[in-house]
């Protein structure tokens, strides 16, 4: 089976993020007053091949602990969504 | 005794730091590819600045999975000395050599300037020659400066004298004015329970000759050869 992953990292709530708040400053001067506050993050999407859904997941899961997120500020979720054999689908 | 300096793809202190060395100190040195993995023949090895892998993902993420740096931790494990500068000490965090994280500066600018730094432990291989109660002056040069680690493991740090250094005013006061990037508590500069591994935001190898405006950054180079010499490495 083909997979792909969406990866979502965010810094941690306790740790301050000065892009989000420039962000959030930015909107709320432009006059989007709804805007409670904003949290900038990164987005990866991995494209997976020949695993099983339970095999993807905790690979996953895997490169996220030991690459993609640093534990010590941030957080990370995921999502899989299984993808038409020999297509990569944007 | 024989230095190393490891070079990563986009290292680019590495130079300063073997010049620093070789012609102003006169030692033994030799520069380290990141896929080497033999490190007997050192008695101490740098990390030197730079863009490891661009920075991509976070600083020092891909750096800490070559070769070098799984050879580096049974170094380490021996006793020997590993000291971090800016974008080594991203490495050494991420390794999980060094305690702690970095995070963007909270002005969100490189910031590359003079700061002042206090020396919190001066009882280190990497510290032994600085004088109590002596500020080192030294340029720091970095977007990813502001360190970060949760509170439980700072209060261990200051219990083992991991927080070697601090930025500080020129009287030598923890200010936030002084603190160039947001680091939680001023820290500028930390080490390993054990001490023989140092890492340290700002560059001591920019700061060691009088044409360059400061010569406190060989206070650090002088420490470590003497603790060397002193057959303690």
């Amino acid at each position: 089976m083909r997979w792909k992953a969406r990866v979502e990292i965010t810094l941690k709530k306790v740790i301050n993020d000065p892009q989000g708040a420039t962000v959030e400053n930015a909107l709320n001067t432009m006059d989007y007053k709804s805007v409670e506050r904003v949290r900038v993050g990164k987005y990866l999407e991995l494209y997976l091949a020949g695993l099983s859904e339970y095999e993807a997941g905790h690979q996953v899961e895997e490169m996220c602990q030991k690459l993609l997120a640093n534990p010590v500020i941030e957080e990370y979720s995921f999502t899989l969504e299984p993808l038409v054999e020999n297509k990569i689908t944007e | 005794m024989k230095f190393g300096v490891v070079v990563f793809p986009g290292s680019n202190c590495d130079v300063d730091v073997y010049y620093l060395l070789r012609d102003v100190l006169e030692g033994d040195v030799e520069y380290i590819w990141h896929k080497e993995s033999e490190l007997h023949r050192f008695d101490a090895i740098i990390l030197p600045g730079g863009f490891s892998y661009g920075d991509y993902l976070r600083p020092g993420a891909i750096a800490r999975f070559s070769p070098v740096m799984q050879s580096l931790q049974d170094f380490v494990e021996k006793g020997k000395l590993v000291l971090g500068i800016c974008n080594g000490f991203q490495i050494l965090a991420e390794a999980e050599m060094l305690p702690g994280a970095f995070c963007r500066n909270t002005h969100l600018q490189f910031r590359c300037s003079y700061v002042y730094l206090k020396v919190e432990n001066t009882n280190l291989p990497f510290t032994r020659e600085v004088g109590t109660g002596q500020l080192l002056q030294m340029p720091v040069a970095n977007a990813d400066g502001n360190y970060y680690v949760d509170e439980v493991q700072l209060k261990n740090m200051h219990q083992n004298g991991q927080v070697v250094f601090r930025y500080v005013d020129k009287w030598g006061e923890n200010s936030p004015a002084a603190n160039p990037s947001g680091a939680l508590a001023n820290i500028a500069g930390v080490c390993n329970k054990r001490g023989n591994v140092l890492g340290m935001m700002p560059h001591p190898e920019r700061a060691a000759d009088t044409l360059l405006g400061s010569e406190d950054g060989l206070l650090i180079f002088d420490s470590m050869l003497k603790y060397l010499a002193a057959g303690k490495g």
